[in-house]
């Protein structure tokens, strides 16, 4: 603590300020990524463990992303965000089907799920969203109404799709690490870059930036905050489809509820990241994957088995909001009267 | 008092209606009659959380699968009477309810709707895990099992006295604390309310109403309890039979539990879309579209009839 404390001090006196609590939370993750680093270092098994985590984390920090881009825009939750994507895996599988490759119908999928995202926002949401409780209701609707809509064109059995990366692994010093979950953390990691870059450095981005922060100020300057809102949710299903895309090899096989525990997942990566915070949802995923893996791969079944990794997810989204509310990287909320 | 009289009159009504219920119908009849019921306890319960304090469940089901596993098990293991096991669902939901609220509640709606949604993912898979206290994937088969008209009978029971209950806790300093919440939390608290206290508070009682519904819901499938049919589904049914009925009104009340209860018989046997997944369907689009044309539910669309009637 006093190491800390000298350090912001010494910061300070460079003329940085500095957020005390910005500087623990950094050091809880070096702490945690050298922890992984040792670990890997001494063990095969454990590096196996962390390289799984940090894939299937990759997939439930791009679902959290999509989370948050809709949160940090109208502050409401979509429900149906982890139904949305599942929808779109299946929509992939049907291009599949009908002799597309498999990076064809990756493309076609996200443009798909593009015009999906902003149709819905359009004619469900638009109409409700002045109420948190209704729009809240409306995507719980419609989470219930792709749900049967998915069992009733493709039916409840499992689906296969092809393995985008193939079966191959690399060996790195005795260490297995198949193809797939490199791919999926590659493929993850790049959209993410992308929606970034589309929010940092186009006249859009900046526009949808405005739209979130200050919706009536940016109407003013003649931003069209609705069109903006429209293509937000466009984005969140974008990022979705990779999410279920990217989850559907890791399960092995496509059914209606391969997105629901992955939801739950995703709800505890963006309140581990703070809810507003882009970084803090994909960094939470990772966070979440890996410590994940690693309890139900070290923990004897009888104590925590994969039928409680669900009921453990719960147990850490509500240990966050006791001790950390607004997360590692989100703001103490300030209200006004 | 005058103003009491309509109130008073379609209370009337409706105890006459469903004492006389079960002398008309058939006894499959009966089984949707107290089937409604039931949801009318957990839309209650739940109208009070939503309706009165303005936060959102969607875990609601999780509460009604620990009263219902209440149930089944105290009576397998202890030959429990089935009305006491009903009486302890009440009492572990309400503190259960209170241990998983007191976090949530401490931020805003959308961080307690996460979490509820959470929990209604995650209650299902403990039976699994600790399959031989609690059956695993089969379940837990109560010793005794009732009849239609018994379930029927103590659903509507129920229903009376715990409408009763919510109308009495409500009425006064309570009732009126949750509302300034709904209302403006800020605002409420500058006026002496404790936030935690009341928003916890509303969370447990309503948590009980649940436990009491699924203790009866257990009933209703031959005192079985199973984790397939406390899915999340059976959650998102009774948010959107809170969402139908509308802020505390009666009829409200009714028409959202008739919406959940019947609804997914009705819609069995739509064509085209077939048996299974025409519920999930009919269900997801029926809700849309009351939150659009209805945002205020049935109870708001009551208020509106009552003002163009006075025109």
């Amino acid at each position: 603590m006093s190491a800390e404390t000298s350090a912001i001090a010494g910061l300070r006196a460079r003329g940085w300020a500095v957020d005390p609590g910005a500087v623990t939370v950094a050091l809880v993750l070096l702490g945690a990524a050298i922890f992984l680093l040792i670990g890997c270092l001494r063990s095969a098994t454990f590096a196996q463990y962390t390289v799984q985590g940090i894939a299937l984390g990759s997939v439930y920090g791009a679902l959290a992303l999509a989370l948050v881009l809709v949160y940090r825009a109208t502050h409401v939750i979509n429900f149906a965000q982890g139904e949305l994507a599942m929808l779109t895996t299946y929509i992939a599988y049907e291009l599949m089907l009908k002799g597309l490759s498999y990076w064809a119908a990756f493309a076609a999928t996200l443009a798909i799920a593009f015009v999906l995202g902003t149709l819905l926002q359009v004619t469900v949401i638009r109409p409700v969203q002045h109420s948190v409780i209704a729009v809240v209701i409306v995507t719980v609707g419609l989470f219930i109404l792709i749900d049967g809509i998915v069992n009733w064109i493709w039916g409840g059995d499992f689906k296969s799709m092809p393995s985008p990366f193939g079966i191959d692994s690399f060996n790195v010093g005795g260490v297995v690490i198949s193809h797939l979950y490199v791919g999926m953390v590659i493929v993850v990691l790049a959209s993410v870059v992308l929606v970034w870059a589309l929010f940092r450095f186009t006249k859009l981005g900046l526009g949808m930036r405005a739209a979130a922060l200050r919706p009536a100020a940016a109407a003013l300057v003649g931003v069209r905050v609705d069109s903006m809102l429209a293509i937000g949710w466009g984005l969140a299903a974008v990022l979705g489809a990779v999410a279920g895309l990217m989850a559907e090899p890791s399960q092995i096989f496509l059914s209606p509820t391969l997105m629901q525990p992955i939801l739950v997942y995703a709800f505890a990566a963006a309140v581990l990241g703070g809810l507003e915070s882009p970084v803090g949802a994909l960094v939470g995923g990772i966070a979440i994957g890996v410590s994940l893996t690693l309890i139900v791969g070290y923990v004897p079944q009888n104590y925590i088995g994969t039928e409680l990794q669900l009921p453990l997810a719960f147990a850490v989204l509500l240990l966050i909001l006791l001790v950390k509310p607004a997360g590692l990287f989100g703001r103490r909320e300030v209200r006004r009267v | 008092m005058r103003r009491q009289i309509p109130a008073l009159a379609s209370l009337l009504v409706v105890a006459a209606v469903l004492c006389v219920l079960p002398f008309v119908l058939s006894d499959y009849n009966v089984s949707l009659a107290a089937q409604v019921g039931i949801f009318f306890v957990a839309v209650l319960g739940l109208n009070i959380l939503t309706g009165y304090t303005g936060q959102i469940s969607i875990g609601h089901g999780a509460f009604m699968a620990i009263g219902g596993y209440t149930t089944a098990v105290m009576s397998r293991d202890h030959h429990t009477n089935l009305v006491v096991t009903m009486l302890m669902a009440f009492a572990i939901c309400f503190v259960v309810g209170l241990i998983v609220g007191l976090p949530a509640l401490r931020l805003s709606g959308v961080y307690l709707a996460l979490v509820t949604f959470a929990l209604a993912l995650s209650i299902p898979q403990i039976p699994l895990q600790y399959s031989t206290f609690l059956g695993g994937v089969g379940g837990v088969q109560s010793t005794e099992t009732v009849s239609n008209l018994w379930i029927y009978t103590a659903a509507w029971t129920c229903s009376a006295i715990l409408f009763v209950l919510a109308w009495l806790l409500l009425r006064g300093r309570l009732g009126r604390a949750f509302r300034a919440v709904r209302d403006s939390e800020i605002a409420a608290v500058a006026s002496g309310v404790e936030l935690p206290v009341y928003k916890t508070l509303a969370f447990g009682i309503s948590a009980a109403y649940a436990g009491v519904a699924g203790s009866l819901f257990v009933l209703a499938t031959n005192g079985f309890a199973q984790p397939s049919e406390f899915d999340l589904f059976l959650s998102l049914e009774l948010l959107i039979g809170a969402a139908v009925a509308g802020l505390g009104s009666l009829w409200g009340v009714l028409a959202g539990a008739a919406f959940v209860g019947l609804l997914p018989q009705v819609s069995t046997s739509v064509p085209l879309i077939g048996a299974q997944h025409g519920r999930d369907v009919v269900f997801g689009a029926a809700v849309i579209l009351v939150m659009l044309l209805l945002p205020d539910g049935f109870a708001g669309l009551l208020a509106r009839i009552r003002r163009l009637a006075r025109a």
